[in-house]
């Protein structure tokens, strides 16, 4: 049971960077258990190149398997299959939407155990030992398996390494199941609003759920203004799903990774998914009416009060500031 | 005829400080317990397609699993809409990871054999957003989480969800299992009436053996996925806070703050 499968998520004909990074550390895993990594991708669009280049990351296999992409049934289905005709101990999939739900059907389907938003992996005893952050991340658990063992990577944990050449691509023919028959996506990574970019600015001002209402977003507008030419205005899911914010914009788990110099957050709580977006951010500000919000936890200058009061007045002393 | 199933959980409230006991790596479960936030949004779309009348909703039964003493929680379910409630309270079902949570859920499921089984995007405290997809997998059904948009299409579900490249929109046949997102709606507040009603409505108590459920399957014993240990992180300096009592007083200490480290 030394060989790790590694989905590799894939649009557009790119492969996800979270996927290419699972792909790196299941390659040195298995180096670690005696074994190999193989990749499996998914979809009615990959090109022999797209599927090949998995091997630049360590993939000693690419099995391409022709289904439709974007729900997990058919992810499931096919890593199944494939885990069932080898010495597979472990799936290993680079976190994202379709991770989490084609990692925890394999699991369901094999009687396997899973992890989920895991940060680091080690081999111990010949065994995968996954760690992840719980409460808030406030704990590392140290996770094993007594079985097949199913891990899914929280974002940006596994940093992808190019070294390897070109894998041998093999088709397989999966039977589908019954759900993946149920289930058929009608249109794919639309983006809703504007085109902005977030991931230059060096001063980023996010607004949350807690902006109370698409038109308060002026107040992050105003703040980003005073700051000047190279400051922009993001946002959580929340607020982006509400309608208030583009997609483009979004920080977190299904947005953007960005790392300015300066986050501001307005009403942001602090979810897990909004923070491995932005916790590489130079200096976390963040204003909150809760005092118990967890972004307090990890801001460096955390102020507790109503933001509609202290927006403004921010926004006009820094303008004041800057002269 | 169209039966929803609403897979709600208890979780601490919110307020309180979650903590792990050291010796099991299982989240301790004294203190105020309450009803997971997120599975209020999963109560109210299962009212608002009962109410839409495009599916001709006859029954939400509210479903969970949990520690003895979980009837008020689950009261607080049925005060928000649902009809009745099941309760599958038992020993061993003590340290049941993911797979053997959702592998009980899926046998209560199976009992009630609903047309759609409705989740929340994810506990407060486990918060693993695996739950739903698992239970799908037990059921055969297919599962999409993480749903903001639902709407009636002749005998299937319009699905819209935020995935990592955009939003995705997904047909869906029934039966199946969906878990909503927080921006999905906006849960009403319970009436006193309903919450007086509530305690009325009828509340079935399982066993593992009432349920049929396979024991060996459930528990610590049977789950796969091995809780070994837990770590503190490295420490991070804890940050500065300003606790705002007069705006004016707070910019001044925020943009001296910020004038410290060069950043305006
Ligand atoms: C699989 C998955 C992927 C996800 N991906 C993402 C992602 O990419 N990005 C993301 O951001 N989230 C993501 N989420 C959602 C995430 O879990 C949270 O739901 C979301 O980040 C919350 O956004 P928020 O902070 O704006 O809203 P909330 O959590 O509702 O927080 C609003 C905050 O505003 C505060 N507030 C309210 N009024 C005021 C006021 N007047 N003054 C000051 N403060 C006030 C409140 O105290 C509260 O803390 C994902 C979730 C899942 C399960
Ligand atoms: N013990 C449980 N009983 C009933 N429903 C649950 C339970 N655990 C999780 N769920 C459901 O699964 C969703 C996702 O939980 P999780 O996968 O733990 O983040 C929750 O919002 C609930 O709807």
């Amino acid at each position: 049971m030394s060989n790790i499968l590694v989905y590799a998520l894939h649009f557009e004909g790119a492969i996800n960077k979270n996927s290419l990074g699972a792909i790196s550390a299941a390659a040195k895993l298995a180096g670690d258990l005696g074994g190999e990594a193989h990749v499996v991708l998914v979809g009615d669009d990959i090109s022999d190149d797209t599927a090949a280049s998995v091997g630049a990351y360590g993939a000693t296999k690419a099995y391409r398997v022709n289904a439709a992409a974007g729900t997990a049934q058919p992810v499931v289905d096919a890593l199944d299959q494939i885990a069932s005709g080898g010495d597979y101990g472990y799936a290993l999939f680079g976190g994202g939407l379709l991770g989490f739900e084609a990692g925890a059907g394999l699991a369901a389907r094999r009687g396997g155990g899973i992890a989920v938003e895991v940060t680091g992996l080690t081999v111990d005893g010949g065994k995968l030992v996954a760690e992840r952050p719980v409460l808030g991340d406030s704990q590392i658990s140290k996770i094993g398996f007594k079985g097949f063992g199913v891990v899914v990577g929280r974002l940006n944990a596994f940093e992808a390494t190019e070294g390897g050449s070109p894998a041998p691509v093999e088709d397989v023919t999966v039977e589908l199941s019954k759900a993946a028959g149920q289930i058929n996506v009608v249109t794919r990574g639309e983006q809703r609003g504007a085109d902005v970019n977030i991931e230059d600015a060096q001063v980023l001002i996010t607004g949350g759920r807690g902006l109370g209402k698409p038109e308060s977003f002026s107040l992050a507008e105003d703040l980003a203004g005073a700051f000047g030419g190279n400051a922009a205005v993001a946002a959580t899911r929340a607020a982006v799903d509400a309608g208030w914010f583009p997609y483009a914009g979004q920080i977190g788990q299904t947005g953007k990774t960005v790392a300015p110099k300066l986050y501001v957050g307005l009403g942001v709580s602090g979810a897990i998914q909004h923070k491995v977006g932005m916790q590489s951010a130079e200096a976390i500000v963040a204003i909150n009416k809760d005092a118990n919000a967890p972004i307090f936890d990890f801001a460096d200058l955390g102020v507790v009060g109503d933001l509609h009061a202290i927006t403004p007045a921010l926004t006009e002393a820094i303008k004041a500031k800057k002269g | 005829m169209t039966k929803i199933v609403v897979l709600v959980k208890e979780v601490p409230d919110a307020a309180v400080n979650k903590q792990l006991d050291a010796s099991t790596g299982r989240l301790v479960r004294s203190g105020e317990r309450t009803l997971n936030p997120f599975d209020t949004h999963a109560i109210e779309a299962a009212l608002q397609l009962k109410e839409g009348g495009e599916l001709s909703v006859d029954e939400v039964v509210a479903v969970t699993i949990a520690p003895a003493g979980a009837e008020k929680t689950l009261n607080k379910a049925v005060a928000l809409g649902a009809d009745r409630s099941i309760l599958l309270s038992d020993e061993g079902l003590a340290g049941s990871d993911v797979v053997a949570t959702a592998y009980a859920l899926a046998e209560l499921v199976k009992r009630e054999s609903p047309d759609l089984v409705l989740l929340g995007q994810q506990s407060d405290d486990g918060q693993s957003y695996a739950v739903g997809a698992a239970v799908a997998e037990y059921l055969g059904w297919p599962g999409l989480t993480q749903v903001v948009g639902l709407k009636v299409e002749g005998d299937k579900l319009r699905a819209e969800r935020q995935a990592e490249y955009g939003y995705d929109t997904v047909e869906v046949t029934l039966p199946a299992v969906l878990s909503v997102g927080d921006a999905i709606n906006e849960p009403r507040y319970p009436s006193l009436k309903a919450i007086m009603g509530a305690k009325k409505k009828p509340q079935e108590k399982l066993t593992l053996a009432d349920a049929g459920i396979d024991a060996s399957k459930v528990g610590a014993d049977g789950s796969q996925a091995v809780w070994q240990s837990a770590e503190e992180p490295p420490a991070k300096a804890a940050g500065a806070i300003i606790e705002e009592d007069d705006v004016a007083a707070a910019v001044e200490q925020i943009v001296a703050w910020l004038d410290e480290r060069k950043l305006v």
